[in-house]
């Protein structure tokens, strides 16, 4: 039942948040969130360590059609469903220091962008897993295009008009995979469990693999399906890019790992191999073009691309290690991200620019946002004794056991990583002032407050990785025994 | 069956209301009538009859599209106030003739024999050419008009001619009579009733203006009066395709590997048209056209992959597709009567363009949200009835396996997405008029129930199952 009160609650405050006017909407926002944050923790707290679904609810809702209004937390969804419960209320803090036109309508989306959320990551029905899948494209998309930059309406319209095309081939595989599934009593069944079970042709595993790695890939995104995804990250609000880049492009790795390796891997076997070199390709790629970005922004975006390129290649590895690192890696790439973007916000808030040769010598007047910079940068480029290392060594590893050359090309990531970072950071904070950052005041309260939580983040996950590991463990060594060699014998 | 005495009484009662020179008293007559008829139609809920020697059968399938007409046409008459104002309209008879029509359309729900079904085309059809042409002194409305009956008139020969072919073969205009010569097609059936059915099915798509059979479509949507339009691409279209449902399933059931590649083509080609047209399109209205097209399209595939799961998905998709449609004229009509009047085209007519829509959800919130709502229901997208009825007619294809279709209309479905969101665009990312639009109580109460119902089909499309 508390599933059901995290996906439910931030709807109806949501729908709630519209009938408050005036200059107390943020602080409203930000108590509904920390609400559902509590809500989270104390699914994570009371998390049994085992492969099976818990807090569930299942309630009948096509009867016709056997399609359930069913969901539940296990192994794979609860570090997301953490995610989503700890960003949003720091992502509406964030804002405390912005003014936005028609507040409201801006703090009900992104509560309404979370409830879509939590329905994604805990649903188990398949349509209702594409049902929360697309809703939760409705509120980016509105806060993307109604608050972004000067180009927001094209380029948010290509990223909506990409992202509900990719996911149009899922619906038919789903609607597919539907039919396949035996009748009871009266109808098939839409239970992702009742997937799992399906022995479907080579043939048929061929192109359902396609169908639901088309709509993931443009979605987290992957080489060659990212064309949307700088532009949208630079035009969007800084607290929408957050949502995107910190929690939802996991929906599509939490695809991978939900549907694809279990269902089809017959067609992973095939295909496999195609996805991780696209990764790959990703991976690097973006890393180069990283490298020689101006807007500190559009940085963060393809080091956000190169990143989850990483994550892909890690799940179709298929192996325990290549999971684990993409599960705990999901979480710490988004707390990460969440507070890079932050940190461009803030400067973008006082100097105007978010352009690097404009910028300089902040860190004189700054030795707070310099720490936390620091932090997030080095948590950023998998320093040991940060979240990112844990995440991407077991990424890395799991690669590397795939294919030894894949591991070595997916490894510069690290390099080129500290490249970047460093040199974004050296290119802001370091050197003379210029004339916009000469008198640039550090963080107030408020943004400090955003800090707090994220830096805690990343050295609890670097320091102490078991909290996290141990939850996601059975389910995952469960979800081994329908992926790779094991599966394909067995189908 | 009462529905139809009703509503022709209704029609009678409403011309001679005319003669009164209040003009107030005939919109709430008109609804009035049309509730009565509603309700009168779930008199013989869950029990079915045969009418008028076995002309018309009544059963829960007829009512619910019955009942969904009737809605459609109490839904738009409610937003026909202007008509109150509007010196050179003459409401008596628009309300006299939609009464009529509705008999026409309910005969085309209900039939049981192939002439009632040519009677009920002609009713609706006969309406149809009049209320198109009513604004009377508009060149587009009679051009549109004439258009229209020049081309309907034709197509009903051809209809009437495949009626009287599939007579000859079949010795039988009723459809059980029909169904039994055709359930073994193994026997060899006569060329004759191959015939004639393409050329009833070419009377009917020309109807529910499936391509290559809606050239007239475009035209007539945009000549005549909106508040005509949205009448005519629900209804009509509803009871178009509760006819063919009616004929292909219980007659023609028996030659399905006849029929379904070419309905197949047909479906892919006007799906293809309605939405690619549709892109290049400047007007609001037009583009509404051409998307009438693309929705007989998606329905058409249900139709093409006749199943166990069509019946529900027919229905729920004309239920979608109709509420959204009104609610999305609704606002067009307030528009076009407020705001166009800025942008007149070079003939002097109003040509209702997107700019119409800028900035208006900042203007009018309700507005805004109403149109947003039908548009992402018309495109497809969840959290509206939309949705579920574009999923329910995907699953109808892919349980008879007919991928190549379903993919055609999945990059449709994704063209579909462009041009309804340019209108969600303007509204919400556009600065425009600074003017609020004026909503009457009416409209405000007829726009909010048609947005509630998308949006609570959206979330619970299980409340309609198992009435039917």
């Amino acid at each position: 039942m508390l599933t059901l009160f995290l996906i439910l609650y931030p709807a109806v405050a949501a729908a709630l948040l519209l009938i408050v006017k005036g200059e107390r909407v943020k602080q409203v926002a930000l108590v509904a969130a920390l609400v559902e944050l509590v809500g989270a923790v104390a699914a994570f707290a009371q998390f049994q360590p085992d492969a099976s679904s818990q807090f569930g609810f299942d309630y009948a809702w096509i009867n016709s059609l056997g399609i359930r209004f069913s969901a539940g937390i296990d192994g794979i969804s609860v570090l997301l469903v953490l995610l989503t419960g700890l960003l949003v209320p720091f992502i509406i803090l964030s804002t405390f220091n912005r003014q936005y036109d028609r507040p409201a309508l801006f703090y009900a989306l992104m509560l309404f962008m979370q409830a879509a959320l939590m329905g994604v990551f805990t649903a188990r029905d398949g349509f209702l897993f594409y049902f929360f899948f697309e809703v939760a494209l409705i509120p980016i998309y509105f806060l993307a295009a109604m608050w972004g930059g000067e180009n927001r309406v094209p380029v948010t319209f290509k990223f909506f008009v990409y992202t509900i095309f990719g996911s149009l081939f899922m619906l038919v595989a789903l609607v597919y995979l539907y039919y396949q599934t035996p009748v009871t009593g009266g109808h098939h069944s839409s239970a992702i469990a009742d997937f799992y079970q399906l022995k479907l042709t080579p043939a048929a595993q061929g192109w359902v693999f396609w169908a639901f790695f088309i709509a993931f890939a443009i979605k987290m995104p992957v080489f060659p399906f990212h064309t949307w995804q700088p532009d949208t990250y630079v035009e969007s609000p800084t607290p929408a890019t957050m949502l995107l880049a910190g929690i939802m492009l996991k929906m599509g790795v939490y695809g991978l790992i939900r549907f694809i390796l279990p269902i089809v891997p017959l067609g992973v076997e095939t295909w496999g191999k195609t996805a991780i070199i696209l990764s790959v390709i990703g991976i690097v790629y973006g890393s180069i073009i990283a490298i020689r970005q101006r807007d500190m922004k559009r940085l963060i975006a393809y080091s956000s691309f190169s990143h989850v390129g990483l994550m892909a290649a890690g799940v179709f590895s298929q192996t325990e290690t290549g999971m684990q690192g993409a599960l705990i890696q999901m979480l710490a790439h988004g707390v990460n991200v969440v507070g890079m973007f932050f940190v461009a916000d803030v400067i973008f808030s006082r100097t105007n620019t978010r352009q690097l040769d404009q910028l300089g010598g902040i860190t004189r007047t700054t030795p707070k946002l310099t720490v936390y910079f620091m932090i997030m940068l080095l948590g950023s480029v998998a320093l040991p004794l940060t979240n990112g290392f844990i995440g991407e060594f077991l990424l890395l590893h799991g690669v590397f056991t795939y294919n030894h050359y894949l591991g070595l090309a997916a490894g510069f990531t690290i390099i080129f990583g500290a490249v970047y970072m460093l040199r974004m950071f050296q290119k802001s904070m370091f050197g003379p002032t210029s004339v916009r950052t000469g008198t640039f005041a550090d963080l107030t309260s408020s943004e400090s407050l955003v800090f707090v939580p994220l830096v805690i983040m990343v050295f609890w996950m670097g320091i102490y990785p078991q909290t996290f590991l141990k939850v996601t463990e059975p389910a995952v060594v469960n979800l081994m025994k329908y992926i790779g060699a094991s599966a394909v014998s067995l189908k | 069956m009462l529905p139809i005495v009703l509503l022709s009484v209704s029609g009678i009662g409403l011309l001679f209301l005319g003669f009164q020179k209040s003009r107030t008293l005939l919109l709430p007559a008109a609804l009035l009538f049309l509730l009565v008829a509603l309700a009168a139609n779930f008199y013989d809920w869950n029990k079915t009859y045969l009418y008028f020697n076995d002309m018309l059968r009544t059963d829960n399938l007829s009512m619910v599209f019955t009942a969904i007409v009737l809605g459609s046409a109490f839904l738009v008459i409610a937003l026909s106030t202007r008509f109150i104002e509007d010196e050179e309209a003459q409401p008596a008879e628009y309300y006299g003739i939609i009464m009529f029509s509705l008999v026409g359309a309910i005969m085309m729900i209900s039939f049981e024999n192939l002439i009632m079904l040519f009677v009920g085309v002609e009713t609706l059809s006969i309406a149809m050419y009049i209320l198109t042409g009513s604004d009377k002194r508009n060149l587009r409305s009679n051009e549109a008009a004439l258009k229209y009956f020049l081309m309907g008139a034709f197509t009903t020969g051809i209809m009437l001619f495949g009626m009287a072919l599939l007579y000859g073969s079949t010795g039988s205009f009723t459809l059980e009579g029909i169904a039994a010569s055709t359930v073994n097609p193994q026997q060899g059936l006569s060329l004759l009733l191959y015939v004639g059915l393409l050329m009833l099915l070419i009377g009917l798509l020309f109807k529910v203006s499936a391509a290559p059979f809606h050239f007239w479509t475009p035209d007539v949507y945009d000549g005549a009066p909106t508040i005509f339009t949205a009448f005519m691409s629900t209804v009509v279209k509803t009871a178009g395709f509760a006819a063919l449902f009616k004929l292909l399933s219980i007659s023609f059931g028996g030659v399905y590997t006849f029929w379904w590649t070419i309905l197949a083509i047909i479906t892919a080609i006007t799906l293809v048209v309605g939405n690619v047209t549709a892109v290049y399109q400047n007007s609001f209205k037009r583009m509404m056209s051409y998307s009438s097209i693309s929705h007989a399209g998606y329905l058409l595939i249900g139709l093409a992959a006749l199943g166990a799961q069509t019946k529900q998905a027919i229905v729920f998709y004309s239920l979608a597709y109709s509420v959204a449609t009104i609610s999305a004229f609704g606002v067009l009509l307030l528009v076009a009567q407020q705001r166009s009047t800025q942008t007149l085209s070079s003939t002097g007519l109003a040509n209702e363009g997107f700019d119409d829509f800028n900035g208006l959800a900042r203007q009018n919130p309700l507005l805004g949200f109403a149109m947003a709502v039908s548009m992402l229901s018309l495109a497809g997208i969840p959290l509206t009835a939309g949705f579920w009825g574009k999923f329910y007619i995907f699953s109808t294809a892919v349980e008879r396996g007919q991928i190549w279709l379903l993919v055609v209309a999945v990059l449709m479905s994704a063209v579909g997405i462009y041009y309804y969101f340019r209108v969600i665009i303007a509204m919400y990312f556009r600065d425009g008029a600074t003017e609020p639009i004026r909503v009457s109580p009416v409209y405000r109460y007829i726009l909010l129930a048609a947005t509630i119902l998308t949006l609570v089909l959206g979330i619970a499309p299980g409340l309609l199952q198992g009435l039917f």
